[in-house]
């Protein structure tokens, strides 16, 4: 179990990816191929940083310790997609047009909050691996990974924003995501009422 | 890679020319095997169009299988998935009411019979910032409209879809207030462009594309062109549209298209014309400025949005 379940997951993790590739080479993305591309990378992006939310509360009501190794590469894996879906977005449909992007990112408010997700990412990105931690410490690092949390908030509003009408699918990662924040904030509440009132 | 081969099919390289007279094949043969009243309109003979200047007609595969029809789903394919077969588009009734001298209830050939069938090549713009060149083939609606004598009382004109949750499984799902309403003002929905459309591309309209009858501004965002008519009244006040009852904020009455007017959530400066892979600039009234424009003269269209 224990040797091939990291890898496992890693070849999971590029699935999309992989199907994306297939239908582009199938000549099979629809009538509006790079709508089709932005949405899916979008749609994934959102799904891993789900995921990679999971992973410690999933870890705790099944008591299945090795749960822990997979949180960096899903993670990572979140962050990957959502950089795949804004280079779709700027790359494809935008080509490259750095001043409608500038505009979209003050003017939209729904490109505005996807945006600031992308920049709370970065730095999560950025100080992933072990020499990181260890320099900036485990407290400090853990406090600034705790940015995860109102990017996981803004990447669900960026999309329920970007619906016109029909908000079920949106709806959904948003009660995903009520149920992983809200476990996390009793938690914490138990552990520490007068904190959570004081913000302590 | 995505401009070389910008997802053509087999089927949207059929010789034009084949594809129709296959297509008039299959009705004439429907026709004829039918007793009784006509099931099949007879869509021979119509005056043909010419394309706007420079434009190409997006091939018929996208036209009908990239189609907002909420009442079959909100996803693009779902219409073309759901529609065909779903929707009974015969016999199909129309009621007239309202302010006008002729109400009735109307056959659908009693309503495009009298007049002589027209295409008309038209770019349709959505809203969500793509578009096509459609070949419609239909009436004016404005001469279908006088034949009812509109009283002085008629300002506007109310345009209803049809609701049944028995042929469309998208009206399960509360997305939008059913039926769907649009409405247009007399003077816009008497003008020559606009088109009463029973068919595309030398063939009556499949079920996702709104058959059997279905409204087409050119001018204006593609929402407006309301499907699947049932019901059309005149009225003196302005209607509120289902997507004004959905987001007044965000949808105006007028809708016409604008590219100095911005949708509160993207820009509308630019679209995506299907099968290109570079925006280009969207044109004022969609590039039909010059022939409608002077119903708008005076008004601020960025308060009349």
């Amino acid at each position: 179990m224990k040797a091939p379940f990291k890898p496992l997951v890693f070849a999971l993790g590029l699935l999309p990816v992989a199907w994306l590739a297939g239908r582009f080479w199938l000549d099979d993305l629809g009538v509006n191929p790079i709508e089709t591309v932005n949405r899916f990378l979008g749609d994934w992006a959102l799904r891993f940083l789900l995921i990679a939310l999971a992973v410690t509360p999933v870890r705790q009501w099944t008591h299945w310790a090795p749960l822990a190794r997979l949180r960096r590469m899903l993670g990572l894996y979140a962050f990957f997609y959502v950089c795949l879906h804004m280079a779709s977005y700027i790359g494809l449909d935008l080509f490259f047009d750095w001043q409608t992007l500038w505009k979209d990112v003050l003017k939209r408010r729904y490109i505005t909050l996807g945006m600031i997700c992308f920049v709370l990412l970065v730095p999560l990105a950025a100080t992933s691996t072990d020499a990181m931690v260890r320099w900036m410490g485990g407290k400090r690092w853990r406090m600034l990974h705790k940015l995860v949390y109102p990017a996981g908030c803004l990447g669900v509003v960026h999309f329920w924003m970007m619906v016109k009408a029909d908000i079920r699918e949106p709806l959904i990662y948003a009660l995903v995501l009520a149920v992983l924040l809200g476990w996390r904030a009793v938690k914490a509440f138990r552990q520490n009422p007068a904190g959570v009132i004081l913000g302590r | 890679m995505l401009i070389r081969r910008p997802g053509l099919k087999e089927s949207q390289v059929t010789d034009h020319r084949a594809y129709l007279n296959r297509r008039l094949f299959l009705a004439a043969g429907a026709a004829s095997l039918l007793p009784g009243p006509a099931l099949a309109l007879n869509l021979a003979g119509y005056q043909k169009g010419e394309a706007p200047a420079g434009e190409k007609p997006t091939p018929l595969e996208a036209v009908t299988t990239y189609n907002n029809f909420y009442e079959f789903g909100t996803d693009k394919d779902e219409p073309a998935r759901n529609a065909p077969g779903r929707l009974k588009v015969r016999p199909w009734e129309v009621v007239v009411e309202g302010e006008c001298a002729k109400p009735g209830r109307l056959a659908l050939d009693d309503i495009v019979k009298p007049h002589r069938l027209e295409e008309r090549i038209y770019r349709m713009r959505c809203v969500e910032g793509w578009s096509m060149v459609i070949p419609w083939l239909g009436v004016p609606l404005g001469a279908v409209l006088a034949r009812f004598e509109p009283t002085l009382k008629a300002k506007y004109v109310h345009f209803t879809t049809l609701a049944d949750p028995e042929q469309m499984p998208g009206i399960r799902s509360r997305v939008l207030d059913w039926p769907y309403v649009e409405g247009l003002r007399l003077d816009e929905a008497m003008h020559p462009l606009t088109l009463l459309a029973v068919g595309l591309y030398g063939a009556e309209l499949p079920a996702q594309n709104g058959a059997p009858l279905r409204l087409v501004v050119p001018w204006k965002y593609g929402f407006k062109s309301i499907k699947s008519i049932v019901a059309i009244r005149f009225t003196e006040t302005q209607p509120r549209s289902s997507w004004m009852k959905a987001n007044p904020r965000e949808y105006g009455f007028y809708s016409n298209v604008n590219p100095a007017v911005d949708h509160p959530r993207w820009s509308q400066a630019t679209e995506r014309r299907i099968g290109e892979f570079r925006r280009r600039d969207t044109l004022m009234f969609n590039g039909y400025g010059d022939q409608v424009a002077g119903l708008y003269a005076g008004m601020d269209l960025k308060a009349n949005f």
